[in-house]
């Protein structure tokens, strides 16, 4: 069967390929997992069936990368409070939210995995299951406590959230503007006690089954 | 708190990172092609060039220049047809096409007439092959007609076999199949399209 040139494959996967390498293993392994998870695939490509899931395929191998990796930096012992403070993105465009980061590093392993292959690769909760191991339920629980999870520990824009603040705000003048990111701190932590919960949760369900 | 999980569950947490990330992209491709190329498994390097003529398509594999295509060939056809009939696996990775950029250049600056390049002669096959292997030997600047060339071949009937073998030819430019012309001297039909042949002559005239 007729197969795209490789370059294509980079072309029309590569950048989804490295948001989820991103998201599974933070700013400082994701572009080493890239290089060798297309480079692996290069290696690989002619032997692909002609109607395999380009994506899927992908993805599975970047998982075994990523895993790879981890050990390798577990091996390495870096310390994990180690990781560079940056309040507000540099304007480096290979630069993204660290505070992202920190939410996903808090998640465990599996439900980090799950939301990035459901949310970011796309992928059917079967194929995630086929790859990290478990059950399609498992995964599909992974990635709905992880995505909960992230909803509370990472709010998105920390001071455009409360309506109420505006009014306050315009009755007090300034002042107030300390108060929602000091919110969002609350929220940070308290998620990450969350996430320990979800992760309990998840096993619970496991059992269930 | 709880306002704030309120306010956010509508939204994609993954708006913090990039969909697309331009820069790391190019900075990722590069190291692609480059480690691709030192672990032997970049069957097919490929660049475009900017020439007078349009802008071309220069391939190549281990071995040498396989492909050189017009613009009006359609790049992204002459792309399938390598990952079909060389290897998928096609990188674009110009350093395996400096040398050869750097010779095409000269010649349509005026300033090189033979080229000096391998060449992967696989997308020419038979008789056609037989053909194009003549075609060096028309010096720059000078033409021959189809019925010259099918008279070298030793089969001085076959012109229209050598119109086809020149239509076909992979490598165009530097296998100078423009320099085949019609027996009443007009230029005739040329793969990269009429006016580019008759660029060309013109060039090698000058």
């Amino acid at each position: 069967m007729s197969k795209p040139p490789f370059e294509q494959i980079v072309t029309e996967h590569g950048p989804m390929v490295l948001r989820v390498v991103r998201a599974v293993l933070g700013p400082h392994d994701a572009e080493d997992a890239w290089s060798e998870t297309f480079l692996a695939a290069l290696q690989a490509y002619p032997e692909l069936p002609g109607d395999a899931n380009v994506a899927a395929w992908l993805v599975t191998v970047a998982h075994r990368k990523a895993i790879d990796v981890t050990r390798a930096t577990a091996r390495r012992a870096v310390p994990v409070g180690e990781l560079p403070e940056r309040p507000s993105r540099s304007g480096r465009p290979e630069d993204w939210d660290p505070d992202l980061w920190r939410a996903l590093k808090a998640l465990p392993e599996r439900q980090r995995h799950a939301v990035a292959y459901h949310y970011l690769a796309g992928l059917p909760y079967r194929e995630i299951a086929a790859m990290t191991g478990g059950s399609t339920d498992a995964a599909r629980r992974a990635a709905a406590d992880g995505m909960r999870t992230l909803r509370r520990t990472y709010p998105a824009h920390p001071d455009g959230d409360a309506d109420t603040s505006t009014d306050i705000g315009a009755s007090t003048g300034g002042g107030t503007g300390a108060a929602p990111p000091a919110a969002a701190e609350a929220g940070r932590s308290t998620g990450t006690r969350g996430g320990q919960g979800a992760a309990a949760g998840n096993e619970t369900g496991a059992r269930g089954r | 708190m709880t306002m704030t999980a309120t306010g956010s569950a509508g939204r994609d947490p993954f708006e913090g990172l990039p969909e697309h990330d331009d820069e790391a992209m190019a900075r990722l491709h590069a190291r692609l092609a480059e480690q691709a190329g030192a672990e032997g498994v970049l069957d097919v390097a490929y660049r475009t060039l900017d020439t007078p003529a349009g802008t071309l398509l220069l391939a190549a594999t281990d071995a040498g220049v396989v492909r050189i295509a017009y613009a009006v060939q359609d790049h992204a056809a002459v792309l399938q047809q390598l990952a079909d009939r060389v290897s998928p696996r096609v990188l674009r990775a110009p350093g395996r096409l400096d040398e050869a950029a750097r010779q095409l250049d000269e010649y349509f600056a005026g300033r090189r007439r033979t080229f000096e390049l391998p060449l992967d002669w696989r997308l020419s096959k038979g008789y056609r092959r037989q053909v194009l292997g003549l075609l060096p030997a028309i010096g720059y600047g000078r033409t021959e007609s189809y019925a010259q060339v099918a008279a070298a071949s030793g089969s001085p009937r076959a012109v229209r076999a050598v119109g086809t073998a020149c239509a076909t030819n992979p490598l165009p430019v530097v296998v100078p199949c423009h320099r085949v012309v019609r027996s009443d001297g007009s230029p005739g039909q040329y793969a990269g399209g009429a006016d580019a042949k008759r660029l060309l002559l013109a060039l090698e005239e000058a």
